[in-house]
């Protein structure tokens, strides 16, 4: 069956309109990214009035600017984490199942209405970021970093570590037994992603332009496979009745 | 009416559900054994059966929500197979027994949801039909947490008809309501067999069962029995006759035995002093009765009341899903 765009929209409008009514996940989407905003900020303004790049002010430098690629991956693991099993605990999820709306797309539609707020917060908190440091760092401290080369592979890397990180929590989401676990196993999911930015700017592993355009292929390879490997775990018959099927239920 | 047009005699509509040797299991354990049955086009159709019967797997399992383990159906005229499930999810429409409405969306947004999952033209006008429908016009804007469980129902029931079903599937719709709720949703269960729509009723409650259903089917893993609540009482229950007489009769079988049609009797309640009970079995209550009225007037008798017991679904219910027989062999009640 081809997937419908009036479906996927559909979906994610009304994931949307949840979310916006959703004080909890409103918090979440506002408070952690200023907190993984606030360390990096307070790491250069700490050293304003460096006029030389020591190795020091080197390290603050490379920690500011992976920082917050860790936006993308934390902020969507709790709305992935929820979008499935969430529903399945509502009693929501049945409703829509039974509708023409096919696996493919409903998991679509779910992952576009968490993938657009992600990248467009981590990329407003990369924006500010950039501001502060133009406005407030000291001129030595915003060359080095305006200048770091990870800083546009950041705008790649953005999207594609949200799409891993929303993939990880809505598989997650599909198979587990409650939210709460769903939403432990997903950050615990989202960890290696995060291990590998922490050890770029910590310089265990140095980032060269090879490293970054491998890993970028290779996440947004992960990426797109994950859509296909989701939608094959994502299981009717498991979800409505929390059994596993004789045979694989209709899409 | 197809089930009116079948109790006149005529040729019966064809089927909208037919259900063959439908058998589920989840890993041991066998949640519906062997079922067969059919409903036309029109019916409402009632599934009973005790908690765990096998009802809403059934239903699942028409609704393509699951697969069977064997056994074939046809809904819609669809064959039940994976290739067909959309198609048929497409003209059938599941009331789960939870209402499953968003509850920070208003009623129209849910609606406009399952609207455009149906990908459905003229989703406003549809919508607002609905809402008419179930007598929500006035409150669609309403956030759905903020309404009552009868509300909700309602509003499940509108999402329901969106997509104009050819089949309904109604899980405990009235499951959790107070009385004046569950009322009205059945007088719009009533209101969608005045428009032709096939209704599968599932519920535990007999009364609203035999009030609403042309034919019910009692389900206990297996299939008990099948057919018109009328036509299982008379073939669950012997014919019979009561009898209640101002006191007790001295000598009743001197009065009872013998008698035309009569074919045996036992007293059901007699006391010392006070009102007697008989209960006689009879080929045929109507010609029995006044040849009893006439022995026991006869025999000086005060006849209190005399005529046929009335058995409800209730007892045929009870009747046949305490039978601890679990093979019990499907009996469909052929029409008198």
């Amino acid at each position: 069956m081809n997937a419908s765009a009036t479906r996927i929209g559909a979906i994610a409008r009304k994931e949307l309109t949840e979310f916006r009514r959703n004080r909890f996940i409103i918090m979440t989407a506002v408070i952690l990214p200023v907190i993984f905003l606030v360390s990096p900020t307070a790491q250069i303004l700490a050293a304003k009035t460096a006029t030389v790049l020591t190795d020091a002010i080197q390290k603050r430098v490379d920690y500011a600017v992976f920082f917050p690629l860790l936006i993308p991956v934390f902020v969507p693991s709790v709305m992935s984490a929820y979008s499935v099993v969430g529903e399945r605990e509502q009693g929501t999820l049945e409703p829509v199942l039974t509708t023409p709306v096919s696996r493919v797309e409903l998991l679509a539609g779910k992952f576009v209405a968490i993938f657009a707020p992600t990248v467009a917060i981590a990329y407003l908190m990369f924006g500010v970021f950039i501001a502060i440091v133009e406005i407030w760092a000291s001129p030595v401290i915003a060359t080095a970093i305006l200048h770091a080369p990870a800083l546009p592979a950041e705008l790649v890397f953005i999207p594609l570590l949200a799409a891993w990180a929303i993939w990880v929590g809505l598989a997650v989401s599909t198979r587990a037994s409650e939210t709460r676990v769903a939403q432990q196993l997903t950050v615990l999911a989202s960890l290696p992603p995060a291990a590998v930015t922490a050890l770029m700017s910590f310089n265990v592993i140095t980032p060269t332009f090879a490293l970054a355009a491998a890993l970028a292929v290779a996440l947004l390879a992960i990426d797109c496979a994950a859509c296909f490997f989701v939608a094959r775990i994502f299981d009717r018959e498991r979800l409505v009745t929390g059994t596993q099927p004789a045979r694989r239920p209709a899409g | 009416m197809g089930s009116s047009e079948a109790r006149d005699g005529r040729q019966p509509p064809p089927a909208t559900i037919e259900v063959s040797h439908l058998t589920k299991k989840f890993g041991d354990r066998t949640a519906v054994a062997d079922v067969s049955f059919s409903v036309a086009r029109g019916e409402v159709f009632g599934f009973l059966g005790p908690n765990g019967a096998g009802k809403t797997t059934t239903v699942r399992i028409l609704g393509t929500l699951i697969a069977p383990t064997s056994g074939s159906a046809v809904i819609a005229g669809i064959p039940l197979s994976a290739a067909n499930a959309a198609d048929i999810r497409q003209r059938v429409s599941i009331m789960p027994e939870a209402p499953g409405l968003y509850l920070k969306l208003t009623i129209t947004e849910n609606l406009e949801f399952f609207a455009r999952l149906y990908g459905m033209p003229g989703r406003e006008a549809r919508i607002a039909q609905a809402l008419e429908a179930v007598g929500l016009s006035d409150r669609a804007h309403d956030l759905c947490g903020s309404l009552s469980k009868g509300l909700r129902q309602r509003a499940a029931l509108a999402r329901t008809l969106l997509n104009d079903p050819t089949v309904m599937f109604l899980d405990e719709p009235t499951s959790g309501l107070d009385p004046a709720a569950a009322h009205e949703v059945l007088g719009l269960i009533g209101a969608l067999r005045d428009r032709g729509v096939t209704v599968f009723l599932t519920t535990h409650r007999l009364d609203e069962a035999e009030r609403l259903c042309d034919r019910v089917a009692i389900m206990n893993t297996s299939l008990r029995t099948i057919g018109r609540p009328d036509e299982l009482r008379q073939a669950m229950f012997t014919r019979s006759l009561a009898v209640t007489t101002a006191t007790a009769l001295a000598r009743p079988a001197e009065v009872f035995n013998g008698l035309p049609g009569v074919q045996a009797w036992h007293d059901s309640q007699t006391a010392n002093r006070g009102p007697a009970s008989y209960l006689l079995t009879v080929t045929d209550p109507a010609a029995a009765a006044p040849g009893v009225t006439r022995a026991l007037v006869a025999a000086g008798a005060d006849v209190v009341s005399i005529g046929e017991p009335r058995r409800t679904l209730e007892d045929v219910y009870l009747q046949l899903v305490d039978a601890a027989d679990a093979n019990a062999t499907v009996k469909e009640a052929q029409p008198r």
